[in-house]
């Protein structure tokens, strides 16, 4: 019996409108491009390209669509779930009723399918009988081992072979363009062109099947559109990783951990192809650390030394990294931590989505320290906030955390093309052996501008007076040991001083307002779309308008005051138990303003959706 | 090109000593000591300005990275126009590691402790040699902690006494023979108040590239001197047993000595030096790391303290070398070289449609 039953968890969570967008059955009434297909698979089925496949190929009708991997922490054997959402609007959020369900996971599909909403359609394999348990269900039986057989003589590759006929029914059902199924699945398979004919061989069996067995008796259809040309398809840590090529990061050392693993793959991808020069050299390393304590020192001697470092992490790594990332903070060392971010605490949920790391990241290490985050809050924005993070870090010379999320980073998202950074790699203020010998020397730590900031020199910069001697233990402008009280002071204060500069360089949050409304959400990264979509559903459903901020970074700007001064109500939407950026904005705002502050939170690890937010703020509205 | 002493005679003005780049021992000197008087780590920080300035490296090619402990805040006592980085304890290998790799081109020299090693940063040292980092790794050993007031480490020998009586019920870990398996490519163990081999076996490790394991035994002479130690000015004296007498010809000096390849064993280093190891064990082979080992463990089971070069493999590259990168510093690489044109963007993004 699967414990973890996506399916069934997403039906479980309740909400006094889930219904409101549940698709009433109906032979005449169409629904078009605006449906979810939910695939129940056994993990390590190889369902991946097949899934691939149906998301690009509704891509390539035009039509905005979005897929989400909800799978557990296993390699083989275990229950995962691949969920599809078209949505002629736009939305890309999970959305919390399933439309469509293809089942094919003997351990789940009894439940899988008790949990569809009425009016859903199911396609299933044969021998499971799945009528039985429901029949205001649209059926669709599929023999997929005969078929399977039928077009793949070799035994051992029907396993895979059969998800692909699933894809083929599908796009009979849902009255897809098969010319555009055929290049999504001959670009999946790029150069291996058996592999791609047998597969293709098994879409068409699995449509003709389809065609001579099937009437329809569901409203869900796909229409071609014209919404996603230009757009491309990737994932945020894709994206990152891509970020970080063009940030020109040179250092990256790592320990793998989910969700993050893929964001250095992906830059040690790009980086073979685009970073290795004409005679083969490497502008880059990356080195695969003994665990995340070294990871993070790497970055910080690498930052040290003048390298633009990074490393990609997740919740247990955040937590290994907090003495050094204290140390970077107090010795001014600049360096990029991406953190991943997945369901805590403690092992928690490693392939489950949360943003419950923030108030971790935002004060990694003991003593006085506070950090730096950026939040992305789509893919394009990984890869620009990569970029921005490298800049901050050797701006400001200090560590710069991103905080992404499982959502964002591993799941597939459409979106606008990259655009080329706007401005050159600056480097910070880095002496060079002609300033020195000209400006006679330095101190280190002193604030020449008013900054905070001050200047550093890089190992191996030929003049007598470059060195100087980095610690954590404290110490006066010139680096050297110092217990004074006075020079303590100083120094910390600088670093506030620091901060807040720091402060006034953060990217700004992106608001939409009316100007009348009263309410106003904020949310950030991941929650963004189903925040987004949400607005809609109150608008639509309820008349209720409300003002949106999506935060983009902390420590916080103006922007952020004024936005809660300007209403009477703020409610924090976010993917935690404790509201954790509601508990950083109430550090931040004077208390007539921290009692404005509300809480949405949505917790069990499944991608926030726009039904719950709508549902909670209704609730807590009293509407 | 080898430097002539110049003898100062009486009427003549004092002519000022230099090395081979022009420099002055007191161009390699540090801060005060704030370590107790007598430390063997205040003779270790001497023997390192000694080193590197006969070697005629210039000091603003270093690196010195250290952890946490009496050990790791020596660096502040010598080379003050290096560049320094005191890190988090047992964790300096994790900082060099990233240092050398924004920087292959500078010189890098660790100082540790016997705790900052053996224990709380033992992840971060077999690591550091199971990728032949180019460093130089000194763990100043004299068995305790000293910042603490006193307590055992990891390398204190089994059954040796602290001041208060208490002894130690656990067996020391050898970090030499652990950095011969691990694949270290040059150990050595020496005694702070052994001069000559500790100058040596430095110059060699300056001449050598990948990494360099010196475990120098260090008295603590406030919480290790005394009767019961085996750390202690004493036992050291009575028990130190060398394995073979060093002589190091650095590269830019001629080789005006011959060898007997019988009794003596010549490694040409990496940069061209040569060291000239005379045995002094009937079985002694630096190249052969299960001898090495095997000599070590004898030893110790014979309550010996055996110093020298245990073990030398100068060809094996480095991790940096194995990295295949640019040959300028990545750290410092300028943007064209670092970030892709805009034509390389607009390709992907178009693979991506």
């Amino acid at each position: 019996m699967a414990t973890e039953n996506v399916a069934l968890a997403a039906g479980g969570e309740g909400g006094s409108q889930a219904q409101a967008d549940t698709q009433q059955q109906s032979s005449q009434a169409r629904i078009v491009n605006d449906f979810s297909i939910q695939i129940a698979t056994v993990n390590g089925s190889g369902s991946q390209s097949a899934n691939s496949v149906l998301l690009k190929s509704i891509f390539r009708m035009g039509i905005p669509v979005s897929g989400k991997n909800l799978f557990p922490s296993n390699i083989a054997g275990l229950p995962t779930w691949y969920t599809i959402r078209a949505s002629k609007d736009g939305y890309v959020a999970r959305k919390k009723e399933i439309d469509i369900l293809i089942a094919m996971n003997a351990d789940t599909w009894q439940e899988d399918m008790m949990s569809l909403p009425k009016g859903a359609a199911a396609i299933y394999e044969e021998s499971a009988n799945l009528k039985q348990y429901r029949d205001d269900v649209a059926c669709y039986p599929v023999p997929f081992d005969k078929l399977t057989a039928a077009v793949c003589p070799e035994a051992k590759l029907r396993k895979l072979v059969k998800n692909m006929i699933y894809v083929g029914v599908a796009a009979k059902l849902l009255n897809m363009d098969m010319a555009a199924v055929e290049p999504a699945l001959r670009k999946q398979f790029a150069k291996k062109v058996k592999a791609a004919d047998l597969n293709w061989a098994a879409v068409q069996a699995g449509y003709d099947y389809a065609t001579a067995n099937f009437t329809k008796q569901d409203p869900f259809v796909l229409e071609p559109m014209n919404e996603t040309e230009g757009k491309i398809i990737i994932d945020g840590n894709a994206a990152a990783g891509l970020g970080c090529v063009f940030a020109g990061c040179t250092v990256a050392m790592w320990y793998p951990i989910t969700p993050s693993t893929s964001l250095v793959e992906a830059f040690i991808e790009y980086a073979k192809k685009y970073r290795v020069e004409e005679n083969g050299k490497a502008t880059f390393a990356v080195v695969q650390a003994e665990d995340e304590l070294a990871a993070i020192g790497a970055v910080l001697g690498a930052g040290w030394a003048g390298a633009r470092s990074m490393t990609a992490t997740s919740g247990p790594g955040i937590s290994l990294m907090a003495e050094f990332a204290g140390l970077g903070y107090y010795a001014e060392i600049p360096g990029v931590i991406f953190d991943v971010q997945r369901g805590g605490p403690s092992t928690g949920m490693p392939t489950r989505n949360q943003q419950s790391d923030l108030l971790a990241a935002a004060f990694l290490s003991h003593g006085d320290t506070k950090h730096i985050l950026l939040i992305p809050g789509s893919v394009k924005e990984c890869f620009e906030l990569a970029i921005e993070a490298f800049e901050l870090a050797e701006a400001i010379q200090t560590p710069v955390f991103v905080m992404s999320d499982l959502d964002l980073g591993m799941n597939n998202w459409m979106s606008e093309p990259f655009d080329y950074p706007d401005k050159p790699i600056s480097r910070g203020k880095v002496l060079t052996a002609e300033e020195l010998a000209k400006a006679g020397g330095f101190a280190r730590y002193k604030d020449l501008d008013g900054t905070g900031v001050g200047q550093r020199t890089l190992p191996g910069t030929d003049h007598p007076l470059a060195a100087y001697f980095t610690r954590g233990t404290s110490h006066n402008e010139k680096a050297v040991y110092s217990e004074r009280p006075d020079d303590y002071v100083k120094n910390v204060e600088r670093l506030t001083k620091k901060y807040e500069y720091a402060r006034t360089l953060m990217p700004r949050p992106e608001i939409v307002a009316n100007g009348t409304s009263k309410i106003g959400l904020i949310a950030f990264g991941s929650s963004d779309f189903a925040t987004r979509e949400s607005r809609d559903q109150l608008t639509k459903q309820y008349g209720l308008a409300t003002d949106y901020l999506r935060l983009k970074a902390y420590p916080f700007t103006r922007e952020l005051h004024d936005f809660v001064a300007s209403h009477e109500r703020i409610y924090v939407i976010e993917q935690n138990r404790d509201a954790q950026m509601l508990s950083l904005l109430k550090l931040d705002l004077n208390p007539e303003e921290v009692v404005k502050l509300r809480s949405v939170r949505h917790f069990n690890g499944l991608p926030i959706d726009a039904r719950s937010v709508t549902d909670e703020l209704v609730t807590q509205e009293g509407i | 090109m080898a430097t002539t002493p110049v003898i100062p005679t009486p009427d003549a003005p004092r002519a000022v000593k230099t090395n081979r780049i022009g420099l002055q021992v007191l161009d390699y000197r540090g801060g005060k000591t704030t370590l107790c008087a007598g430390c063997g780590h205040n003779a270790i920080s001497e023997r390192i300005i000694d080193a590197f300035y006969e070697m005629g490296v210039q000091p603003e090619r270093v690196m010195k990275l250290s952890g946490i402990g009496c050990s790791s805040k020596s660096p502040a006592y010598f080379m003050n126009r290096s560049f320094s980085f005191n890190s988090v304890h047992g964790r300096m290998p994790s900082v060099a590691t990233g240092a050398l790799l924004a920087n292959q081109t500078m010189k890098a020299l660790g100082v540790s402790g016997d705790g900052d090693t053996a224990s709380i940063g033992m992840g971060q040292f077999v690591h550091m040699i199971r990728r032949n980092l180019p460093i130089i790794y000194i763990i100043e050993d004299n068995g305790v902690y000293g910042l603490t007031k006193g307590q055992f480490s990891a390398t204190a020998d089994i059954g040796s006494k602290l001041k208060t009586g208490v002894v130690n019920d656990l067996p020391a870990i050898d970090t030499c023979s652990l950095a011969i398996q691990l694949g270290a490519t040059f150990v050595g163990r020496s005694f702070s108040g052994d001069k000559k081999q500790l100058l040596a076996m430095l110059k060699a490790a300056i001449a050598h590239n990948g990494t360099v394991v010196l475990d120098v035994i260090s008295p603590c002479v406030t919480f290790n001197d005394h009767e019961g130690s085996t750390r202690s000015y004493k036992y050291m004296q009575e028990h130190d047993e060398p394995i073979s007498e060093l002589g190091f010809v650095p590269h830019f000096q001629e080789i005006d000595v011959e060898y007997d390849p019988g009794t003596t064993v010549n490694v040409q280093m990496h940069d061209g030096s040569h060291l000239r190891l005379r045995k002094l064990h009937e079985d002694y082979d630096p190249t052969d790391r299960v001898k090495a080992v095997s000599s070590l463990m004898s030893a110790h089971e014979g309550g010996e303290v055996l110093t020298g070069v245990f073990f030398v493999d100068p060809k094996k590259p480095s991790f940096t070398e194995l990295l295949n990168l640019v040959d300028e510093p990545l750290g410092t690489l300028p943007e064209s070289r670092t970030r892709p044109g805009k034509a390389v963007l607009d390709s992907v993004m178009q693979q991506l449609m």
